[in-house]
């Protein structure tokens, strides 16, 4: 097996061994989910991405003003209540109007706040805060661009690729995620949460993080590691080493998978299926070994 | 000597970028053709750029209004513009091919716009 290797949702299933839309573990980086641990808690999250709040094309989503509230409402229909909901960038849609800017992360701040969960964390995307660093996002949003925070047994970091106009995310940042790393075991469950894939996806779209290699460097050492990222707006499943990176489908609008398009496309609504291409994810996680289990969801009408 | 001191320049300028589609030139060789390129949001003036196989170029890339980026991922080549400067990136392209250029440093509205193509041929 390569070091380096993508994974489609059909080598995803076949090595579960599950159909539907449950698949992941027993891949490279995967302990087993829900393996045997005195004291082990397991939990589900979800992750939502991509929502590019003030988009507007009606040609890719005509219904650009419900979609969020659609993904609100699955959420909240959700039979297992998740812990927490993540958003991991592109918030919105990018505008160089400062005042719009502002105004569409108010706009999507009050509908994310219709969230029946306990938490609700966020992080930004380059649309939300690469054209003043941040600024608008940490003054609407509010707290730190990149940051750490723990929740039953697995520990969750935050990397910020996008508030440079630059796809880095910086030696000071590099530096911060060795010394947090420092002080972890290395059968640490680790989960990391970032907007841009870490590895050089395609950097001809843009799908790279310059100086990712280093983090997935220092993030090398530990056992139980697992990155969850957006950016890309569809599905994608890739390891290096023993390290798992899953993209998630975006809320908003699909954009063609690499090898599909000459040119990173926009993908057209579907009258006949509407929401095709869109959707969400709940994960499973443990502090057993940070095995998380995938459920990829779409807002497809079924 | 100018001519010297410019190749060695340039020289050192692609190994700093160097990838397997590009090669260092040679003392001896020809000075290399300048192509001016100016980004500007959201757009190169020059969306296709052509070059030969092995044809040492100068591209000479400004900017007026942003630190856009330059990148061919393609040769493993890049540079950043900055407003109010002239920046060079050497190249000498070896295979034949249509190479896609971009912005690579988030500009805005009209980023994803900033495209363009390096053709090289025989």
């Amino acid at each position: 097996m390569n070091d380096q290797q993508r994974y489609t949702r059909r080598d995803f299933m076949r090595l579960a061994g599950v159909g539907g839309l449950v698949f992941a573990s027993g891949l490279p980086g995967c302990a087993e989910f829900g393996q045997a641990g005195s004291g082990k808690q397991d939990f589900t999250f979800v992750q939502l991405s991509d929502v590019h709040w003030g988009y507007a094309n009606p040609k890719v989503n005509p219904e650009a003003s419900g979609t969020l509230k659609r993904a609100v409402a699955a959420v909240n229909a959700l039979e297992q209540k998740p812990d927490f909901v993540v958003f991991t960038g592109d918030l919105t849609q990018t505008t160089d109007d400062a005042k719009v800017r502002r105004q569409r992360l108010r706009e999507f701040k009050e509908q994310a706040a219709a969230l029946a969960v306990p938490k609700v964390w966020f992080f930004q995307g380059e649309h939300d805060a690469s054209l003043d660093r941040g600024e608008a996002y940490q003054e609407v949003i509010g707290g730190p661009l990149y940051y750490t925070f723990d929740h039953k047994g697995v520990h969750f970091i935050v990397l910020d690729n996008t508030s440079d106009p630059a796809p880095i995310l910086g030696e000071r940042q590099i530096e911060w995620l060795k010394a947090d790393l420092a002080r972890l075991a290395p059968d640490a469950p680790i989960v990391v949460l970032t907007h841009r894939p870490l590895f050089a996806l395609y950097p001809q779209w843009d799908w790279a993080t310059r100086d990712g290699q280093a983090a997935i460097q220092a993030l090398m050492p530990y056992r139980n590691v697992t990155v969850f990222y957006g950016h890309i707006h569809h599905e994608n499943h890739y390891v290096t080493g023993h390290i798992g990176h899953h993209a998630a489908m975006a809320v908003m609008f699909p954009l063609s998978p690499v090898g599909t398009a000459p040119q990173k496309t926009q993908l057209p609504w579907n009258p006949a299926q509407p929401y095709q291409g869109l959707g969400w994810r709940s994960v499973a996680a443990s502090s057993a070994g940070a095995a998380p289990t995938i459920s990829e969801r779409t807002l497809a009408k079924s | 000597m100018r001519r010297l001191a410019v190749q060695i320049a340039a020289t050192a300028a692609i190994c700093g970028v160097a990838g397997y589609l590009v090669a260092p030139l040679a003392i001896g060789d020809p000075a290399p053709r300048r192509i001016r390129i100016v980004a500007a949001k959201f757009a190169f003036d020059k969306r296709e750029i052509r070059v030969r196989k092995g044809e040492a170029v100068t591209l000479q890339l400004s900017s007026p209004d942003f630190v856009h980026g330059f990148s061919i991922p393609d040769l493993d080549a890049r540079i950043d513009l900055v407003p109010g400067r002239t920046v060079e990136l050497a190249l000498k392209p070896q295979r034949v091919g249509r190479f896609g250029f971009l912005c690579d440093n988030f500009c805005g509205e009209g980023h994803d716009r900033m495209t363009g193509v390096l053709v090289v041929e025989e």
